[in-house]
């Protein structure tokens, strides 16, 4: 047995190592650590509770607006707010502004680089590949960035600037959108989709929208789409066969997305993969161990728990705790969410694999761009103008509230105590921190450790490409990992 | 404007967001790379975009650290976490077994120019907020004091101090305009005011052009978010004290804090995580403890006094609403 530690392992965002027991040539025991530890649940301990709005969301500069909407939900629950259903358009159209740029981000910075290495020099496509997706360098970049820019000028519009906004409040936004940005947004996004129908689709968003079967995907691939950046993933993805990398522990979780005037755009709830069913998800089910985290015991309950460092745990390995629903790691993010909510494509691609992969979890992401592109479009349409953006909220009850929302990368949740207007109790626990999860008192693996077990590494150990397409298919944010 | 030889530039993260990273992106007309490499400027190594990890990345590091890679600009993006207890082991660079503390003072002798991306590389910024758990610095302040991880003595190769480009996310224009003022070899040390900020936005106050000057003017204040009025008096606004030229270049090709009817919390400052009750105006007898920099409180007493008195119509009405509900109506018949 050999121990091979990998890092910085980068292109993710945050500090991630990760740490291979290797034997004949197989990964025996991953061990996934985030090193980075700031201290935020203190931070927030005794402030006034508005302060959350503004401390919360430099948890993580790329998920800052999806962490302000966790504290505006937490807030809404502790005023017994209504919020303004124009106010929860106008916040839908930023975060989906936000998790289309993680979503895109990851693909084209992240995780397509990885196919422009070296390792795939003889690979017959690698020229094509390598000349649009080589890091820093690939003719895509020149495309990207400022598609990726343009879309993200609606959050300037909605919330002044991004990262870190003060726009979003428990009863809405600060900004009354009138005719005027309302047809400046219509036409942010009509730019945004034209550049994805020319460039990382090559068809209408409709066609990918209504994909209902890998075997239409591949259709796909072949001809409407053929000209895209996506199908030179799925054409790349066959070959090196990414559905049949990285297999998730089997269950999916998404805490309900885009909520609007009537209801969540993705609904709540666990997906069994093997079951290929999904039912509600008990919230009050999470528990969070520290068995090898770098933290004191505390109240398993996140409602009482707290997070204070402790760098002498025998056996602990990282700054993340370890959250468990009813006792089993589970996996989240844009493939949870789309399983979740019910999209036909990803439910067969789940239950025909049997189990997440590489493939799907790419494929899920870039599936809700086309279709979050779409809704934002039809939010922005939405707006009553006359009506307002941001209702009156009360002041701040006593006791203990919860908020989750779902970031790009998956479920994130806040629970918060408040006393006399000010915070008791704060815990946070973001998407990466169920992927990313160490093990549990059980020995039990979290998502990713789980996802690289068996994983065939032969002579490459460290240097296998493999391991990095399993670790960045996950799109870690280690910066909200542990916070 | 290509130069003869690249200007390298190494950009790492420590205890901080990655939002300045996030931001830095949004640059350029083709591209934040397009517009490094039209000036000739080389990322030897960005955690987030690079290439190269772990071994391969680790050797990079190795080169500049021996002095066998020439470092033009090192750029960190993030505040130095010292703890626990001086070890600086919160925050590892992963896969080095070194802290980042650690990193930082062996690579920062090597830099010819030493940056400061974000109030938190600057001056500790958000993890350094009370009780600060994991004593957090800036590379060269503590707040608003000399110091940091590097001291108060420390001067890279070319004799600046650490270039502090403060802000919470920093505007994308005020870190490239730095770095490429650098690769050009014309930014100095009197482009950077006491606090070692660059001039090109610290010499401003946020307020300057802020679209709700007219409400400032006539202390025609919001009283509650989403409103149109000054959110100085009543809402915790801090843009007339806070520098930055955040209201006269665009945020996100269009915004700004102001703008949109935010609150600027002056993120550009020392200590700015300190504040308690962000959106709240401290007042003592009804008037706001924060006064515009510079500005006799005898003075703005008075004339917010005879502001609010001659305040028209038009200005008041709209200040407590959401949207304009007088338009200017040039001609018509002046009204208070």
């Amino acid at each position: 047995m050999s121990r091979i530690v990998i890092g910085p392992f980068n292109r993710v965002e945050g500090d991630l190592e990760v740490t291979l027991d290797v034997d004949a040539g197989t990964v025996r025991q991953a061990l996934v650590s985030a090193p980075l530890y700031r201290g935020f649940e203190q931070i927030l301990i005794g402030r006034p509770a508005e302060d959350a709005l503004a401390i919360a969301p430099r948890i993580c500069g790329i998920c800052s607006v999806s962490q302000s909407l966790a504290v505006a939900a937490v807030l809404r629950a502790a005023r017994k707010a209504q919020p303004a259903p124009n106010g929860l358009l106008a916040i839908n159209i930023a975060h989906a502004a936000e998790n289309i740029a993680d979503h895109l981000t990851h693909f084209y910075l992240f995780f397509m680089p990885d196919f422009a290495r070296e390792a795939y020099a003889r690979r017959p496509w690698f020229e094509v590949i390598e000349s649009r997706f080589k890091a820093t360098r690939g003719t895509n970049l020149r495309e990207t960035l400022p598609a990726r820019a343009g879309l993200l000028q609606t959050m300037g519009l909605i919330a002044g600037k991004w990262p870190h906004s003060l726009a979003f409040r428990p009863g809405g936004v600060t900004r009354a959108i009138e005719l005027g940005e309302q047809m400046r947004l219509l036409a942010l996004l009509a730019a945004f989709r034209d550049f994805l129908e020319k460039t990382l689709f090559a068809a209408p968003l409709e066609a990918v929208i209504d994909l209902k079967t890998g075997h239409e995907l591949e259709v796909f691939a072949e001809r409407q789409g053929g000209a895209g950046d996506f199908a030179a993933f799925l054409r790349v993805a066959r070959e090196v066969k990414l559905d049949q990398l990285g297999r998730g522990p089997g269950l999916l979780m998404s805490s309900g997305a885009y909520l609007g005037p009537d209801g969540h755009r993705f609904s709540s709830g666990l997906f069994d993969s093997a079951a290929g069913a999904a039912r509600p998800l008990p919230f009050d089910a999470i528990r969070e161990d520290v068995s090898h985290a770098w933290m004191r015991d505390s109240a398993a309950e996140p409602a009482n728990a707290e997070t204070i460092p402790d760098m002498s745990r025998d056996g602990a390995y990282s700054f993340a705790k370890a959250p468990r629903l009813a006792g089993r790691a589970v996996e989240v993010g844009a493939l949870a969410r789309q399983a979740v909510a019910g999209h036909p494509l990803i439910r067969d691609l789940l239950t025909r694999a049997g189990a997440s992969s590489v493939f799907s979890r790419v494929v899920a992401r870039l599936l809700e761009i086309a279709i979050l592109t779409q809704s934002a479009d039809k939010w922005a349409r939405d707006l009553r103008l006359g009506d307002p953006f941001c209702a009156e909220d009360g002041p701040t009850r006593d006791g203990p509230v919860t908020g989750f929302v779902e970031a790009a990368r998956g479920a994130l949740g806040h629970w918060a105590t408040f006393r006399d207007g000010h915070i008791l109790r704060y815990q946070i626990v973001a998407p990466t921190t169920w992927n990313f999860s160490p093990r549990d008192a059980n020995g039990a693996p979290g998502p990713l450790e789980f996802a690289l077990r068996g994983l065939e590494v032969g002579d490459e150990g460290a240097s296998s490409v493999a391991v990095q397409h399993i670790v960045r298919s996950f799109d870690p944010c280690m910066v909200c990992t542990a916070h | 404007m290509q130069r003869a030889k690249p200007f390298n530039v190494l950009w790492l993260q420590a205890g901080g967001c990655g939002g300045c990273t996030m931001s830095i992106l949004e640059r350029g007309a083709s591209g934040w790379f397009e517009e490094l490499r039209g000036f000739g400027v080389t990322l030897l190594w960005h955690p987030s975009v690079s290439e190269e990890t772990g071994a391969e990345a680790r050797t990079i590091l190795a080169k500049i650290e021996r002095g066998d890679l020439a470092l033009d600009a090192l750029c960190i993006e993030g505040s130095v976490l010292h703890g626990p207890d001086g070890s600086g082991l919160f925050n590892r660079l992963a896969g080095t077994g070194r802290s980042m503390l650690d990193w930082i003072r062996a690579l920062a002798p090597r830099a010819f120019y030493c940056v400061a991306i974000g109030s938190c590389a600057a001056f500790g910024g958000i993890p350094a907020a009370a009780p600060d758990p994991t004593d957090a610095r800036g590379l060269q302040f503590l707040g608003g004091d000399p110091g940091g991880a590097l001291g108060a003595e420390y001067v890279s190769r070319s004799g600046l101090p650490v270039i502090n480009i403060a802000g919470c996310a920093p505007h994308p224009g005020w870190i490239m305009e730095t770095l490429l003022a650098l690769s050009l070899g014309v930014f100095g040390r009197a482009d950077m005011d006491s606090l070692g900020r660059p001039r090109l936005f610290a010499d401003h106050l946020a307020h300057h052009g802020c679209s709700r000057n007219e409400f400032y003017e006539f202390k025609a204040s919001a009283d509650r978010f989403s409103e149109r009025g000054c959110l100085m008096e009543n809402l915790g606004c801090k843009a007339t004290q806070a520098v930055g030229d955040c209201n006269q270049r665009p945020w996100n090709g269009v915004g700004s804090c102001t703008q949109v009817g935010s609150t600027c919390i002056a993120c550009t400052s020392p200590n700015f995580e300190n504040t308690r009750g962000f959106l709240q105006t401290p007042k003592l007898a009804g008037i706001p403890i924060g006064l515009p920099l510079d500005m006799p409180k005898a003075w703005f007493v008075a004339l917010a006094a005879l502001s609010k008195s001659a305040t028209p119509k038009r200005v008041r009405e709209n200040s407590r609403s959401d949207r304009i509900e007088l338009p200017p109506a040039p001609g018509a018949k002046k009204q208070r």
